[in-house]
């Protein structure tokens, strides 16, 4: 079985209709991935890209044979006996650290039986391949961040997987090595060197996925699905600062951005309508924060979101939850990949800090159901005030724990900085002390 | 052992084939085979005597002879690592069990729980009628009955800290293991036993040291008409205080602070030292410790060798297990649990439960009355009052001694060895100084008895205090040295919120050992002086000289109610409350 870039594409993994529910306790589960299709053919780099909670890490953990789906089916067409091999490289690394490097990366040589000496020889191979040559005996607390993802690397490889499975590899990185190790990577793909037909790898940087993968997969989250698939022309190697790269990343943007262009500005940005809204931990400093530097005069209420999270040395994964605040809050409106600024917005940047805080408490008790049911129970419910666990167990029959609790912290934060109402930590409880 | 060897030996493969040309023997090699020689025959000698027939005892009781002391130090900590043995294998089976099984984990945790903070002294009573019945005319069953004695002081903490780490595996190791298809015993050696040694080596530690308390008071010990006098540290120190010799006293705490002081330099250290590499972070942090005898024994080729045969068995072991099928290893516990068969399990759990509490109402009903329970209630206030009393003015006396202790980085080097041997002492061996002091000075027993119950376990809550002091961050002592903030609102402010969450696990730790030390501190003897203070440790003291099993029963029922109502009421609280206000990180 030989494979080439111009044989037709021949499936080494398929996964039809997968979903993936977790269960939580009597209510119904969290849906994380909801009826995912995804064919891995050989000879390509698939790029899985979304932001947290798209369920895109659930996906390479099925492929891994980490997880079983809830429904739906994972087959490998081309493996003989329907059992793919594969090696997996984590975003923390994962490597143990009380075995040198060559241990391990002999480890899962180890686990398969292979005879000692022949795993010596294979593991002092890999070693050398991904270039860790004189760091055979190191432990990885003796290594930087790079060199230990390089054993991850030797550890995946070593197996002589067909798939290589990447959750997230360089994003524990400075920006410097991940970028060398991703050229490296790329550099072994190329040349041939790695028995590896197909890589998969899991991103939130959109540059990172445009620089290294033939197709591209983009994730909603809540549940998770996919919405675009993208295929990347560009030859190989690709620069950054071609202007179809650039036309390309600007698109994966906005495709990113977009929601069904019917719905009101507000319904649909996160997961889940008024009370069951799932939101996003955000802190006010933030938030004015991006309002000023849009209302700046480098952009004057409306910039690009490529241009401003390179500006601002964001990922989009960390800027998306920021404007979709600001849009929830009606601060700014989100136009084609362009983040404009509305008038309270405007009204906001311009007040001092107690106008600010009475414009945020504006928007904020308006547009955030959660914080008009709170308020609105505070005021009528008399002094006792608003049992928070009461709150939780609300949130709780929408989304998941972690989720609720999330939420939660968001609301307690914005409120608080607004001043619409207080909240006790040791008493878990809402109230409307030294409120105005 | 065969952790050791195979690491030392895949760790420097390299090293270890440049050097595999030169067969000499070294100054090394003759030290560690000298030292494990040694430590054999030693290891052989007592283990024999302890099948000797129990006439034995009769016709050569122990004596005062300074001669005999070395054996009978050699006897006790045989019997200290027989029990610790025992414990390893209990931690594994359980741990391991508790972790693997969810079930098994409902009935397990919450029983461990309790055992831990069940006074095991008064289980003396039951464990030597029922070992003598085991093994009938041998020593062997004194001698089960000994190191049990000291086996229920060890295992509890060292299986909690086994199950802790096995349920709290990193999620990313599990899943390289899971995804390489490790065999279960690979998982347990590569990732799962690796993984829990700082925490197992920390609690043998702690164990071993809590054990000598035990070793004292269960060598010799008097249940009804059997008196029982093994031949050991423990025997000739109770032998010294009945004749109230106090030089043979002395020569006793010389012989086990020797002990103490040997072990500790030729097994933990190294031991310690050893385990540095499974901690589970990251980065290089600090000194790593060293130990001499470690690096005597990496050293020594020949011991390498020696290492890799007795690696084999293991090796061939893990050729039989089948090879790895890669893959399609999903967790156990990603199965959603049969409602059915929790429902049956909580069936079982319950009727076993009402059965024990029945044969317990038919057993209490049958020989005791309302009014012994009141007594021991009352009696167990008593003593309850004594535990506040004293871990309260311990908490004065050693909380700031901790803070000034652990500000000082000199100091705290200077005083931790001295603070280890102290918590290591058993505090039972000075209780006769305390009897001879209260008669001399006509001291009222109720009251003077009562600081004997915190004497050897004041030190935890040093210990911890000091911990916690020393790592209050560098940026907050420079704030408060900023706004010069001092006297009582440095220590409002910063140091006791800082060293709470530290300072509550050491007086957990404390009150529970002041529980069980009341069972011989609230009845103390010097030579033929008996001193008594009123209270539950002296009843139960007293129930088991009198082999009263009810009343043995009753009183250690009732302590371990006090015990385990104060952990739920007080001290869980302000765990919960330090863990969650006050961690500072």
């Amino acid at each position: 079985m030989t494979h080439t870039q111009f044989t037709p594409a021949c499936p080494l993994v398929e996964l039809r209709q997968v979903s993936h529910v977790y269960e939580k306790g009597k209510s119904t589960g969290h849906t994380v991935l909801d009826k995912v299709d995804l064919t891995l053919n050989a000879n390509e780099i698939v790029g899985l890209l979304g932001r947290s909670g798209s369920g895109k890490s659930t996906l390479l953990r099925t492929v891994a044979g980490l997880i079983e789906p809830s429904e739906g089916t994972v087959r490998f067409p081309s493996a003989l006996d329907g059992q793919a091999n594969v090696g997996m490289v984590f975003q923390s690394f994962a490597l143990f650290p009380w075995l040198s490097v060559l241990q391990n990366v002999e480890v899962g040589l180890e686990a398969q039986g292979v005879a000692p000496a022949m795993r010596r020889e294979r593991a002092l191979k890999a070693i050398d391949l991904i270039g860790l040559d004189g760091f055979e005996n190191a432990y990885p607390k003796e290594l930087s961040g790079g060199m230990r993802q390089r054993v991850g690397l030797a550890r995946a490889l070593v197996v002589d997987p067909d798939i290589l499975l990447m959750d997230e590899p360089f994003s524990a990185l400075d920006v410097l090595t991940a970028e060398t190790l991703r050229t490296d990577l790329l550099d072994l793909w190329f040349e041939g060197r790695t028995p590896l037909k197909s890589i998969l790898i899991v991103t939130h940087n959109i540059e990172e996925a445009v620089l290294m993968c033939d197709r591209i997969l983009v994730f909603s989250s809540n549940p998770g699905r996919v919405v675009a698939e993208i295929t990347v022309d560009l030859p190989q190697p690709r620069d950054r600062l071609d202007p179809a790269f650039r036309a390309l990343v600007e698109d994966i943007y906005r495709r990113m951005t977009t929601r069904t262009p019917k719905a009101p500005a507000q319904e649909g940005l996160f997961a889940g309508m008024g009370m069951a809204m799932v939101l996003p931990r955000v802190s006010t400093n933030i938030l004015a924060g991006l309002m000023e530097a849009l209302a700046g005069s480098a952009y004057a209420g409306k910039a690009d979101l490529p241009a401003l999270a390179a500006e601002l040395q964001y990922e989009a994964d960390e800027l998306f939850p920021i404007t979709e605040v600001l849009q929830l809050l009606r601060f700014a409106e989100l136009e084609g990949g362009d983040l404009l600024l509305l008038p309270p917005g405007q009204a906001f940047v311009e007040a001092d800090v107690d106008g600010r805080k009475h414009l945020f408490r504006q928007q904020f008790l308006t547009h955030v159901p959660l914080a008009t049911h709170i308020r609105h129970a505070l005021e009528t419910g008399g002094e006792a005030g608003l049992s928070a666990r009461r709150v939780r167990d609300q949130l709780e029959t929408h989304m998941s724990e972690t989720f609720a609790q999330q939420t939660l912290r968001s609301v307690v934060q914005w409120g608080r900085y607004a001043e619409a109402f207080d909240y006790d930590e040791k008493a878990d409880r809402f109230s409307l002390e030294d409120v105005v | 052992m065969v952790f050791f060897f195979e690491d030392s030996q895949g760790a420097r493969p390299l090293v270890r084939a440049s050097r595999a040309d030169r067969y000499g023997v070294s100054l090394p090699d003759i030290a560690a085979f000298l030292l494990l020689a040694g430590a054999a025959v030693l290891v052989f000698h007592g283990a024999s005597a302890m099948d000797q027939p129990l006439s034995q005892l009769k016709s050569t009781p122990v004596t005062l002879d300074l001669a005999q002391l070395p054996e009978y130090a050699l006897r006790s900590t045989l019997r200290m690592f027989a029990a610790l043995a025992a414990s390893l294998v209990f931690t594994f089976t359980v741990a391991t069990l508790a972790a693997k099984s969810r079930r098994a984990a409902l009935l397990i945790i919450p029983a461990l729980d309790i055992l831990q903070s069940v006074p095991v002294l008064g289980f003396l009573t039951f464990t030597v009628t029922l070992f003598m019945g085991l093994f009938p005319g041998s020593q062997l069953g004194a001698e089960a009955a000994a190191i049990f004695a000291i086996f229920t002081s060890q295992a509890w903490n060292m299986a909690f800290s086994v199950y802790q780490s096995l349920t709290t595996v990193p999620t990313d190791l599990d899943e390289v293991s899971r995804q390489f298809g490790f065999s279960p015993w690979r998982r347990f050696i590569r990732l799962e036993l690796p993984y829990a040694m700082p925490g197992l080596v920390w609690n043998i530690m702690m164990s071993m040291s809590g054990g000598w308390f035990f070793v004292v008071a269960s060598e010799a010990i008097t249940v009804g008409d059997t008196h029982l006098t093994l031949p050991g540290i423990g025997s000739w120190l109770a032998l010294a205080i009945d004749r109230a010799d106090f030089g043979a006293v002395g020569w006793g705490v010389f012989a086990m602070g020797l002990v103490i002081l040997l072990y500790d330099q030729l097994l933990f250290r190294p031991v310690v030292a050893w385990a540095d590499r499974f901690r589970f972070e990251q980065t290089a942090s600090g000194q790593a410790p060293r130990s001499w005898v470690l690096d005597l024994l990496r050293r020594s080729r020949g011991l390498a060798r020696l290492g890799q045969v007795l690696r084999q068995p293991f090796v061939w072991l893990e050729a039989r297990w089948p090879a790895a099928t890669p893959r399609r290893i999903s967790r156990p516990t990603r199965r959603a649990p049969s409602p059915l068969g929790d429902a049956l399990w909580a069936v079982v759990l319950g009727v076993a439960c009402l059965f024990a509490l029945w044969t317990l109402g038919h057993y209490v009903a049958a020989h005791l009355s309302l009014n012994d329970i009141g007594l021991a209630f009352g009696l167990g206030s008593l003593t309850l009052l004594r535990v506040v009393v004293l871990i309260a003015l311990a908490s004065l006396i050693w909380v700031p001694v901790g803070v000034w202790i652990g500000l000082h980085p000199v100091w705290v080097e200077r005083l931790q060895p001295l603070a280890q041997f102290l918590a290591a002492f058993p505090a039972n061996v000075l209780f006769p100084f305390a009897v001879m002091l209260i008669v001399g000075l006509h001291l009222n027993a109720n009251l003077w008895l009562s600081p004997l119950m915190v004497l050897g376990t004041q030190w935890y809550i040093l210990f911890n205090v000091i911990a916690g002091a020393s790592a209050i961050p560098g940026d907050l002592k420079e704030v408060a040295q900023m706004f010069r903030i001092r006297g009582w609102q440095w220590w409002r402010q910063i140091a006791l919120p800082a060293v709470f969450p530290y300072y509550v696990t050491g007086a957990l730790t404390a009150s529970g050992g002041s529980w069980n030390a009341s069972i011989v501190a609230e009845a103390v003897d010097w030579g033929h002086t008996h001193l008594e203070a009123a209270g539950l440790g002296a009843y139960i003291a007293r129930a088991t000289a009198a082999a009263d099993y009810p009343r043995v029963v009753l009183g250690i029922a009732v302590m371990s109610l006090f015990v385990i109502a104060f952990n739920r009421i007080v001290w869980r609280r302000l765990y919960v409350f330090a863990e969650r206000r006050l961690r500072l990180n």
